[in-house]
């Protein structure tokens, strides 16, 4: 399965490299304090910071996850983009922006230090700074190996090259810099896999003979014929599509849960959206997002798709080469074999360079967001506070904020390494981030909606959805399970005919507990924050928006969103 | 602070320029491009690449000008 790369290939992953360091270096200058540093000085126009919003989430996890995914589930992978991720992009650009950015919080964790107290905002820093540093070594981890089994490079090599470019221009750029490069890399990206797309579905006669040659597949696994090629059409039974989830999992644990969850609260994201220049730029961020965002379904899981064609019978060349665990394919090489399948030298480089920028806009997603949890909301809050001298403090933390730069990648790759010795371990902690944004979404949603909902309140709600959550999957296990990582290790009491089902039970739960929990203990716990202190925070207390009537309808968040929604229902319908 | 789109038209233009170089001087090269089902698809990508880094730099310039 090796692949040859031509030299020319190289040339264009070397130019990419020099423009990607190029921007580091070229807006150093900028970065006078913690401020331009961490934040971006608040500046971005809305179309920079809407696309960085969506690169930082097309990290090397999702092109390579999302694309196996395709090969082993079909078109219902889309579930994770039109259900999964317009639905909560567009209530995060409507509804909880405007507190967000209008509180003037630099993070989640600071949010909920404003809204609630000290301590909700400790343990949702402290989660977040572990988790960020793990996801990111998890991918690094993922894509070494990748480049090391397909490429043949060392997995050392390209495990430190990509970390210190990340770091060169991190360093010195900051958010700035990540935000930029994420728009180099989102283009890059796109226009790198964009021949994949059409020179497979020219390869298996267009859609039409695509339907055609999966119907025997779908068949002989005792799926409908065109099992593959729809989405919600056999939704109504788990068993009746290969998710193995029924309407009500995909709909409540993944289109609610799930992608509320991770959308609406994780700071890595949403901090890209902080970023911009006014809250109207920051409520429509977003929503520009959500824009290429729909679409990304037909770069990567549509050719993801084709692979299942290819591999049962249509190209034996393509089943050959392909990188076999037991009598199943290894899905995560998807992506890569299809690259070789089809690209000859030049745009393959353009291709293994779209992989490459996808990893790095991921990573320096991680990294920016870690900084700046660690130096304002551990170091600052609890190592060591502002002195009032707002000069000296924004050299003292942008120092602080270029060490944690440093100190975040190399833990990236501690844990890279980490996970190459145990990656069942790996596995288990994907789960467990699941159990931490459930939470975290019922206790932000009820802080800006419910004006009573108080602090003591809220910490235990997130902690006793957590706990629940890890409770569940002790006790309930994936059939065919070999390891005590996917469940059970307490006991087994159920079993779900599928991983992906135990996942979103597992977050349904940890929301439900939380919210009730946070709910009840509202009413037996009393409020501490003054109205006045709640201002801005909680949507009651909060002035309306300014009008914005005058404003033609895409200038307008609403009218934006009214655009992205028609076209994903238009999407969901055509592809039912 | 910096227009974006500088960096990213100058980027793919240069990207663009070397694809298309490549697709024009293997145009014969049927061998090449038997994986691409006989496409010159560096000939095709080459030029929507330069293209698109064009009009990045376009749009870019045309700000400028306007300040």
């Amino acid at each position: 399965m090796r692949l040859e790369l031509h030299w020319i290939d190289y040339l264009i992953m070397v130019i990419y490299f020099l423009f990607v360091l190029g921007i580091g270096w070229f807006l150093r200058k900028y970065m006078k304090n913690a401020n331009a540093f961490l934040e971006a000085g608040r500046s971005m126009p809305a179309w920079v910071a809407g696309l960085a919003f969506i690169s930082t989430n097309l990290g090397a996890l999702e092109v390579m996850g999302m694309t196996g995914s395709g090969m082993k589930y079909g078109m219902l992978t889309t579930h994770f983009y039109w259900i999964g991720a317009i639905p909560a992009m567009i209530f995060l650009a409507l509804f909880m922006m405007p507190f967000y950015y209008g509180s003037k919080a630099r993070s989640v964790p600071e949010f909920l230090k404003l809204r609630y107290d000290e301590k909700t905002r400790g343990l949702n820093a402290i989660l977040f700074a572990v988790m960020t540093i793990l996801a990111s070594g998890i991918s690094m981890y993922a894509l070494a190996i990748l480049m090391e089994n397909v490429l043949g490079w060392d997995f050392n090599f390209s495990l430190w090259i990509s970390a210190l470019i990340v770091l060169a221009y991190t360093y010195l750029g900051g958010l700035s810099s990540a935000i930029y490069n994420e728009v180099l890399q989102f283009f890059i990206i796109i226009l790198g896999l964009l021949p994949l797309v059409f020179l497979s579905l020219k390869d298996v006669g267009g859609w039409f003979g695509l339907k055609e040659k999966l119907a025997p597949i779908a068949t002989a696994n005792n799926f409908a014929p065109d099992t593959f090629t729809t989405t919600w059409k056999y939704s109504s039974e788990a068993g009746s599509n290969p998710l193995g989830v029924e309407w009500f999992g995909i709909l409540f644990g993944l289109g609610f849960v799930l992608s509320f969850g991770y959308w609406c609260t994780n700071f890595l994201i949403v901090q890209r959206a902080f970023a911009a220049e006014s809250k109207s730029a920051a409520r429509k961020v977003p929503l520009i997002g959500a824009l290429p965002k729909m679409f990304i379904p037909f770069l990567i899981i549509v050719p993801g798709i084709i692979s299942l064609a290819l591999f049962n019978g249509h190209s034996p060349d393509f089943r050959a080469g392909f990188p076999m665990a037991g009598d199943k394919p290894i899905y995560d090489y998807t992506i890569i074999m299809l690259l070789k399948h089809y690209l000859p030298a030049g745009v393959l480089g353009l291709g293994i360079t779209a992989l490459l920028a996808s990893f790095m806009s991921g990573m320096a997603g991680n990294v920016s967001a870690f900084n700046t949890v660690w130096t304002y909301d551990i170091y600052q809050s609890y190592i060591r506070p502002q002195t009032g001298n707002e000069e000296a403090d924004g050299k003292h933390y942008l120092k602080v904020g270029r060490i944690a730069t440093i100190a975040g990648i190399l833990l990236s790759i501690a844990s890279a390494y980490i996970a190459s010795k145990f990656g069942n371990i790996m596995d288990f902690l994907q789960t467990i981030f699941s159990m931490i944004n459930a939470p975290l979404f019922a206790v932000i949603f009820l802080g800006m909606f419910w004006k009573r909902t108080t602090g003591h309140a809220a910490f235990t709600g997130l902690l006793l959805g957590f706990l629940m959550a890890l409770l569940h999957h002790g006790l309930t296990i994936p059939a065919g399970a070999t390891t005590v990582f996917k469940g059970g290790w307490l006991a087994s009491i159920h079993v779900y005919p599928v991983e992906m089902a135990q996942n979103f039970w597992t977050a349904i739960i940890a929301f439900t507990v939380s919210t009730v929990v946070t709910v009840g203990l509202t009413f037996l716990t009393k409020q501490k924050k003054s109205e006045d202190e709640l201002r801005g925070l909680v949507y009651s207390l909060t002035p309306r928006e300014a009008d914005d009537s005058h404003l033609p309808w895409y200038e307008r968040p609403a009218g934006l969103a009214i655009l992205v929604g028609v076209i994903c229902i238009i999407l969901t319908i055509m592809f039912w | 602070m910096v227009d974006i789109r500088i960096p990213i038209g100058l980027m793919f233009s240069i990207i663009g320029v070397i694809i298309t170089l490549l697709g024009l001087f293997t145009v014969s090269d049927s061998d090449m491009y038997q994986k691409s089902l006989g496409i010159n698809v560096n000939l095709i990508m080459g030029v929507l690449i330069l293209l698109f880094g064009f009009i990045m730099l376009f749009f870019a310039f045309r700000k400028k000008k306007q300040k």
